[in-house]
């Protein structure tokens, strides 16, 4: 099976810090790829990269297979990358329907949005309640509810639900359930695999290994900028993973490759 | 289905309402609805003050020659709010907008009258003039990424003194401006509806505001400059060019502000450059303010601000009616903008 992301090489160096040492990457459709490593060790930068945030001083990324450079998060977006940032990157005071189309609204058609620019709510809000309830979000009532009167979990579904709309190749899941409680963890975690039973790659990062192990089909391990190994969390345990990934335990030869 | 956790086990049997809304107070839905609708406590304020008014006063009040001319007296301060609250929605502050309106007034009359440019191109040049100090504000903030409040100090003044070096203070009189150029009096022009006397300065601060209104609540740019205002972080991250609603913000309201200038020079009929030390500014923050505008930014509708700006003009007026020391309107207006701003906070806490 080819690769639908995969990453050659990247460096990227602040000042005489290197961040990224010679990183690779690799992510299958269909699967949950989880991103682990130590504080410092590049899985920022790593992901950084891919989302477009920011652009490596050398290596290659290539989506499906083409080689692309994203100078913004925009292009990586219109290129179907979607990342759902560790603080969501939502607007407390718009509305559900409006954060879900923010910076990519959708006008009237005809005269009305032509010349005076209007937006066509009922369209978002239709969209916006279809792709909700697709995740089985609707417990959501009022989709022009602004998002700030919504719970910590009802936020993160909002934030996932909108980058599984729009999200065509992958989405990037940054530490999403890092603020949750361990209820409102478990409802991210089933969207998680609700987004992937419909077909979307996602990368996960993550520092809680109950959930990596939990969700991921595969673990890739970042040590010191660049990608130690990747593992199968069936053939390796949660201390195997932390002992590879703080250097407490040299990962056998064959994995470093994978 | 994922597997759960040996420790989550336990929760089948915890309450499943995690999403839903528990019932609400009689108080937490007051706050719920004036949450979603900003403009509600200004005008349930202006309301009462007419009504109170209204019952002080009787009829002489309670006319529509009274209640239009406090329109009139409004007009010029309610377009410089409009342009305020633009740049209060996006958390910035506008200190330069009413000097800004002055040079624009000045440049407008010395084009007309002294250089004997035709009207409409001096009307054009003074929009001009106010657009682009406006853009300069925009440019600072955006690019340079100075706070707004030190920007708007620092223009405030630099605009202020070039307005005085520039007209060397001379007025340019009314009997001038009617000879030389009519058009530049256009706001000042009125007609009747019965005893209701509309001038057009009314209806173009009017106008002028629904416009913003729909603009900022129908079409992406007003999205964009509330998501701005309320997390510029979050607005960037969607892939909104902050920097370009910031600098597209403040023109518009520097051009919104010599919109004013033409408006006042209909009202007042001569153009002074010593209108420079009025505190226009200040009135046009106020009435923003006690219009529900949250001077964190990305919150309160524009609506509100008009009617701000209408509760000065009722208390104004009323208080003058009653014959009061006029130090009484400056003393409620204090009143009403530390009063707006703590129902503010306490609007806001819905979000907790």
């Amino acid at each position: 099976m080819e690769p639908i992301l995969t990453a050659r090489g990247l460096v990227k160096r602040y000042g005489r810090v290197t961040a990224l040492d010679n990183a690779d990457f690799d992510l299958y459709p269909g699967e949950i790829l989880a991103v682990i490593g130590d504080n410092g060790a590049g899985k920022s930068s790593l992901i950084k990269a891919i989302s477009g945030a920011i652009r490596p001083d050398e290596g290659e990324i290539r989506l499906e297979g083409k080689p692309v450079s994203f100078s913004s998060p925009m292009e990586a977006r219109e290129a179907g990358i979607e990342t759902v940032y560790q603080n969501l990157a939502l607007s407390p005071a718009l509305s559900i329907a409006d954060n879900m189309f923010l910076g990519r609204e959708i006008r009237r058609s005809g005269p009305l949005g032509q010349f005076f620019r209007m937006l066509d709510r009922p369209k978002m809000e239709k969209i916006a309640r279809e792709k909700l309830s697709e995740l089985g979000l609707m417990t959501i009532q009022n989709i022009n509810q602004a998002v700030e009167t919504l719970s910590g979990g009802q936020r993160q579904g909002v934030a996932v639900a909108r980058a599984a709309a729009f999200g065509s190749k992958l989405v990037i899941m940054d530490e999403p359930t890092a603020a949750l409680g361990v209820k409102e963890s478990r409802k991210v975690l089933e969207l998680i695999l609700d987004v992937r039973r419909r077909g979307l790659p996602i990368v996960l990062i993550s520092h809680n290994m109950p959930h990596v192990f939990e969700v991921a089909d595969r673990i890739h391990i970042h040590r010191l900028g660049k990608r130690l190994c990747v593992i199968n969390p069936k053939d390796y345990t949660m201390s195997d993973a932390v002992a590879f990934m703080t250097g407490a335990k040299v990962p056998p030869e064959a994995m470093a490759a994978a | 289905m994922a597997s759960i956790q040996e420790f989550e086990k336990v929760l089948d049997k915890s309450d499943t309402a995690v999403a839903s809304f528990e019932d609400r107070s009689t108080l937490r839905r007051v706050q719920h609805f004036l949450h979603s609708t900003p403009a509600a406590v200004p005008a349930i304020v202006l309301v009462l003050s007419i009504i109170v008014f209204g019952v002080l006063k009787g009829e002489r009040f309670f006319s529509a020659n009274t209640l239009t001319l406090i329109l009139q007296q409004i007009a010029v301060v309610g377009i410089l709010g409009a342009a305020q609250t633009l740049v209060i929605l996006t958390a910035g502050i506008d200190l330069s907008i009413g000097v800004i309106m002055v040079i624009s007034a000045v440049a407008m009359g010395n084009f007309a009258v002294t250089y004997g440019l035709p009207s409409p191109i001096a009307i054009g040049m003074g929009l001009g003039v106010g657009a682009a100090c406006g853009l300069l504000n925009g440019l600072l903030v955006a690019k340079l990424k100075l706070p707004p409040f030190i920007v708007t100090l620092g223009t405030w003044y630099i605009v202020m003194a070039t307005n005085f070096i520039y007209s060397a203070n001379e007025t340019i009189r009314r009997a001038d401006i009617e000879t030389a150029a009519p058009f530049l009096g256009f706001f000042g022009q009125s007609f009747k509806i019965g005893s209701a006397v509309f001038t057009f300065g009314v209806i173009a601060m009017v106008l002028l505001v629904l416009v913003l209104w729909y603009a900022l609540n129908h079409t992406a740019w007003g999205r964009h400059l509330y998501a701005v205002g309320d997390d510029p972080e979050a607005a960037k991250l969607s892939g909104i060019r902050v920097d370009r609603v910031l600098i597209g913000t403040y023109a518009l309201a520097g051009l919104i502000a010599a919109i004013a200038a033409w408006v006042s020079i209909g009202r007042n009929g001569s153009i002074s450059p010593s209108w420079a030390v009025t505190d226009y500014n200040l009135q046009a923050i106020t009435a923003a303010v006690i219009g529900g505008i949250s001077l964190f930014g990305g919150r309160g509708s524009i609506l509100g601000t008009l009617i701000g700006a209408m509760i000065v003009g009722v208390v104004s007026m009323g208080l003058n009616m009653m014959g009061a020391d006029p130090q009484w309107k400056v003393f409620l207006t204090g009143v009403l903008i530390i009063t707006a701003v703590a129902i503010d906070q306490w609007i806001r806490k819905v979000a907790g």
